[in-house]
């Protein structure tokens, strides 16, 4: 077991940090630039996962289980969630045959 | 047990009862029917309360003794809980009531009076299309009233005094259509809420020194407070006493209150009431007794207001306010016994008044009745050929007022008079003024009244005036007997009683047990004779000014200066016009002027002029783009983050 | 070990630049595959082996073949979405440079937090993680099922055809009514 430990603790806690917040500037930057509403949603996925990740780094480097468990009830949100959000989708462009996001803009009223 | 706790929670039940039902089907109770409920409630209400007073260990023991005891049995006090009410940290009040001599005088008086003049009120309200609504507010009196005399604590005193407040508003203001009877209403509500601030004052500050409000601890523990504290606080509850028993310088809505119809102010203005005060101070009459500076207070109030009202009487021509001063005379006559400490005589006046002013109150809804609504007594006259059962009742009534001997007000003023004289000569002859006051104009209302020939419109007496039916006239009769005998409750040793009512009183109030009379017997007997002395002198002067008047009594503008002064009453409420409600208005339009012309408003329109600027500001960015919203979001949280990651 | 974390890292680093970069929504689909895949790698070197299997079921074996299944039921592989103006790209870019520097400002003093002793290495795999999801966890464990009945319904509510026509025809018309109600006011 002792070598799993050491194999975990190889890599710094900094690095996974790091990365996911990489990650995640990735996915807000995407959710910004775009306006396919596909490619939002995939992005929203991405910065889930890259949450994800920080969790279970934190978990792994404390022993603590709780963390992974976090992130096994993130992974059901996010089916859940994209369940729906498809599901606007493919009535959004049902409706106005479009998938622009700037199509959505009737909303306000 | 059982069975009392059960009568005693009746007693108030039946009449709340009644004015429930009453108010709910007053649409369907035809005719009398509403009068018959109430009124059986209230008769409901005496007979439990008369089981319970029989069944009470004190008038047992008084009886086994032969009323010789003179210290009764022990443990005379139950106190009946029916739940607990307040219990908040520190403070319990339990809804409970208190049975002992005192509630049970006053329960006594307050169901058996009011059954009478409920069953009056039949008689004299019904052609009132309002009649039901009549009988549930005065049902909800009877109830409140009895709250007030049976609670256990303070608070439980309290809510009854303030149901006794409304429903004396609601009642004074019964024929509301009359614009200044609402506003006699108003004054009698405003003068009753600035004694009862005093009152809850004065509760607070109890329960802050104390922590408790109920009667038996606050009595056990009241030897452990410091004179100052003791006389600031039954000052306070004094200010309540000042407010509801019309007292100086809160007085002037009792007169006023004669707008209602005359069974309420029989009722409330007169008998029940107004001596709500009075029994205040005899239940907390333990905290009283340790606080001579507020003794004083109450000798004087009541002395200055019997004086001043009295001669007020002698000068009214309305035929109640007349008795409403004659009430507050009488009012202030009992709280001169208060400060005297003859609590004993206190409550005996305030029995013997309750009958024989709810006669004259009674009498004279009857005289009213008669005349179809005339009110004054100047244009009445020769009545007693007409209404022979009023008159008969009403002179009954007036030699008990007046004090001639072997009535019921002769004893229960002697004993006031007696106690004066024990305390100094002088407050002898100022209390002496009163009855002398109270004399004559009390016979100047009989003999303008019912002497004399008819004065009014109409000329020939009697054309229209008629005697009451019998539902009026029982009453009337049943408290004429009261008036006679009611005396011998409280028989002196002078005339071979036992004073039972003060040893039965001994056994609910601290005080009694202090009050001595170490007057000789030679002194009581002159003293006595002199009193009735002047009192036949002062119903010959009378006589004499007023027995035979066939004339009309010149309108107060023709009077000369000093006694016009007195009719116009002191001019007390031209002072209080002056003193309270000018500079009030002077201040509610400046206020008006300045803070909400030139404060509150702008502040109102600038805020909705700057709210609309704002929101036409905002909705600009509301403009739909989804990509615009998410990039704010974005633009917040990293506001957000820097924000909590750098202010630390 | 550390030049592995150093690969996956890589890989998930640009498939999810190309994520956001792609034209076509099918390869930006199959990059984000990538980048889960190497997310998974990341599970495997942190020893959360239950993770790992889970993600690669869940996302890459469920949700992501959903995207691929929509995109072509909808024929929206076409790569003829209109582009932001420029000004917009350089604002979004901008501000996810900015979120990711507050970030790694926020961390610029190290982590802070200390790692206490008594290392378990197994706590990623079934046997640990199963122990506290049905321990510690079980009641919201059993309230996710809820929230996926939900998920469920709105789903099947929201893609059926005519109820939805219906409910957006009575929406246009509540539209027409807003907007004559508008120049009512005006």
């Amino acid at each position: 077991m002792n070598d799993v430990i050491t194999a975990i603790r190889t890599v710094p806690l900094e690095h996974y940090v790091v990365l996911s917040f990489i990650l995640f500037s990735i996915g807000m930057a995407g959710v910004l630039f775009r306006r396919n509403t596909i490619i939002i949603l995939m992005c929203l996925e991405l910065m889930f996962n890259s949450v994800n990740l920080l969790l279970t780094a934190f978990s792994a480097h404390h022993s603590d289980p709780s963390g992974q468990v976090f992130v096994f009830f993130i992974m059901l949100v996010a089916a859940a969630e994209v369940t729906v959000g498809l599901a606007i989708l493919v009535m959004m462009k049902r409706n106005v045959d479009s998938v622009d996001i700037n199509q959505l803009n009737r909303l306000k009223w | 047990m059982v069975k009392t706790d059960l009568l005693t929670a009746l007693v108030p039940a039946f009449p709340l009862f009644g004015a429930v039902v009453t108010a709910i089907l007053r649409r369907k109770l035809k005719g009398n029917s509403a009068g018959m409920l109430a009124t059986l409630m209230i008769v409901l209400s005496f007979v439990c309360s008369a089981v319970l007073f029989a069944g009470h260990e004190v008038v047992n023991a008084l009886h086994s003794a032969g009323m010789h005891q003179e210290h009764p049995a022990e443990g005379a006090t139950h106190i009946v809980k029916l739940f607990d009410w307040i219990n908040i940290g520190g403070m319990e009040v339990p809804f409970a009531f208190q049975i002992d001599a005192l509630s049970l005088t006053m329960m006594l008086i307050v169901t058996g009076i009011g059954s009478l003049i409920h069953l009056y009120s039949i008689g004299y309200m019904h052609d009132d299309p309002r009649v039901a609504t009549f009988f549930s507010q005065l049902n909800l009196f009877t109830f409140a009233m009895l709250l007030l005399v049976m609670g256990a604590n303070f608070v439980m005193t309290f809510i009854g005094w303030e149901g006794v407040g409304l429903c004396s508003y609601l009642l004074i203001g019964f024929w509301y259509k009359t614009p200044a009877y609402n506003y006699a209403a108003r004054k009698a509500f405003v003068m009753n809420r600035i004694g009862d601030v005093g009152f809850v004052l004065g509760l607070a500050w109890l329960f802050s020194v104390l922590g408790t409000l109920n009667y038996t601890e606050v009595m056990a523990k009241a030897g452990t407070l410091s004179t100052e504290t003791i006389t600031g606080i039954t000052l306070l509850l004094f200010v309540g006493a000042i407010g509801k028993s019309a007292q100086l310088p809160l007085f002037t809505w009792l007169p006023d209150a004669m707008a209602g119809p005359t069974p309420v102010s029989a009722l409330i203005h007169a008998a029940t009431m107004v001596t709500a005060g009075i029994f205040l101070i005899v239940r907390s009459s333990a905290l009283f007794a340790l606080a001579p500076f507020t003794q004083d207070v109450i000798l004087y109030t009541g002395l200055i207001t019997s004086l001043l009202t009295a001669s007020i009487g002698v000068f009214q021509n309305d035929i109640k306010k007349v008795l409403a001063y004659s009430t507050v005379s009488q009012l202030g006559l009992m709280f001169v016994a208060l400060g005297l400490g003859a609590y004993s005589a206190a409550m005996f006046h305030v029995t013997t008044h309750a009958f024989f002013k709810a006669l004259l109150f009674l009498g004279a809804g009857s005289v009213i009745h008669a005349l179809g609504g005339e009110q004054d007594i100047r244009k009445m006259g020769g009545l007693k050929g007409v209404t022979k059962i009023t008159y008969v009742t009403f002179l009954i009534g007036t030699l008990a007022i007046a004090g001639i001997p072997g009535f019921s007000g002769f004893f229960s003023k002697d004993a006031i008079l007696m106690a004066a004289y024990q305390e100094h000569p002088m407050l002898y002859v100022a209390t002496m003024a009163v009855s002398l006051l109270t004399c004559f104009y009390m016979f100047r209302l009989l003999f303008l009244t019912f002497f004399g020939t008819y004065r009014g419109p109409g000329s020939e007496t009697g054309t229209h005036a008629h005697e009451s039916p019998l539902v009026m006239t029982v009453p009337l009769m049943v408290l004429a007997v009261l008036s006679l005998f009611g005396g011998f409750l409280n028989l002196p040793h002078l005339f071979g009683g036992h004073e039972p009512m003060k040893h039965y009183l001994e056994t609910a109030a601290d005080g009694i047990s202090g009050e001595h009379m170490f007057l000789s017997e030679t002194t009581e007997w002159t003293v006595m004779a002199i009193t009735v002395g002047l009192i036949l002198a002062t119903i010959a002067l009378a006589w004499n000014r007023f027995g035979k008047k066939t004339t009309l009594d010149p309108e107060p503008e023709n009077l000369p200066a000093f006694q016009r002064l007195i009719a116009r009453k002191w001019k007390i409420d031209e002072l209080y016009a002056s003193l309270f409600e000018k500079p009030y208005q002077w201040f509610s339009e400046h206020f008006f002027s300045i803070g909400e012309r030139m404060i509150m408003t702008p502040l109102m329109i600038g805020s909705g002029h700057t709210t609309e600027r704002l929101g036409k500001l905002m909705r600009r960015f509301q403009s739909g783009n989804m990509s615009f919203y998410l990039f704010g979001m974005v633009m917040g949280m990293i506001v957000l983050l820097v924000w909590t990651l750098y202010s630390v | 070990m550390i030049y592995l974390f150093y690969l996956f890292a890589t890989i998930s680093v640009i498939s999810a630049l190309f994520v956001v970069a792609a034209k076509s929504p099918v390869n930006s689909v199959i990059s984000l595959i990538v980048c889960f895949l190497s997310i998974a790698g990341h599970y495997i070197l942190l020893n959360a082996q239950f993770l790992a299997m889970v993600h690669i079921i869940v996302y890459t074996g469920a949700i992501m073949v959903l995207f691929l299944f929509v995109i072509m039921l909808l024929n929206l592989n076409k790569s003829t979405e209109p582009q932001k103006s420029l000004i917009t790209r350089i604002a979004a870019v901008a501000a996810g440079g900015l979120f990711l520097l507050t970030l790694l400002g926020a961390i610029k003093n190290g982590i802070g937090i200390a790692t206490p002793g008594g290392y378990d290495g197994g706590i990623g795999l079934v046997k640990s993680v199963g122990m506290s999801l049905f321990t510690d966890f079980l009641v919201p464990f059993e309230l996710s099922s809820v929230l996926f009945l939900s998920a469920i319904i709105g789903a099947v509510m929201l893609g059926k055809k005519e109820s939805t026509a219906k409910q957006m025809a009575t929406g246009d018309s509540a539209y027409a009514g807003l907007n004559q109600a508008e120049h009512i006011v005006r």
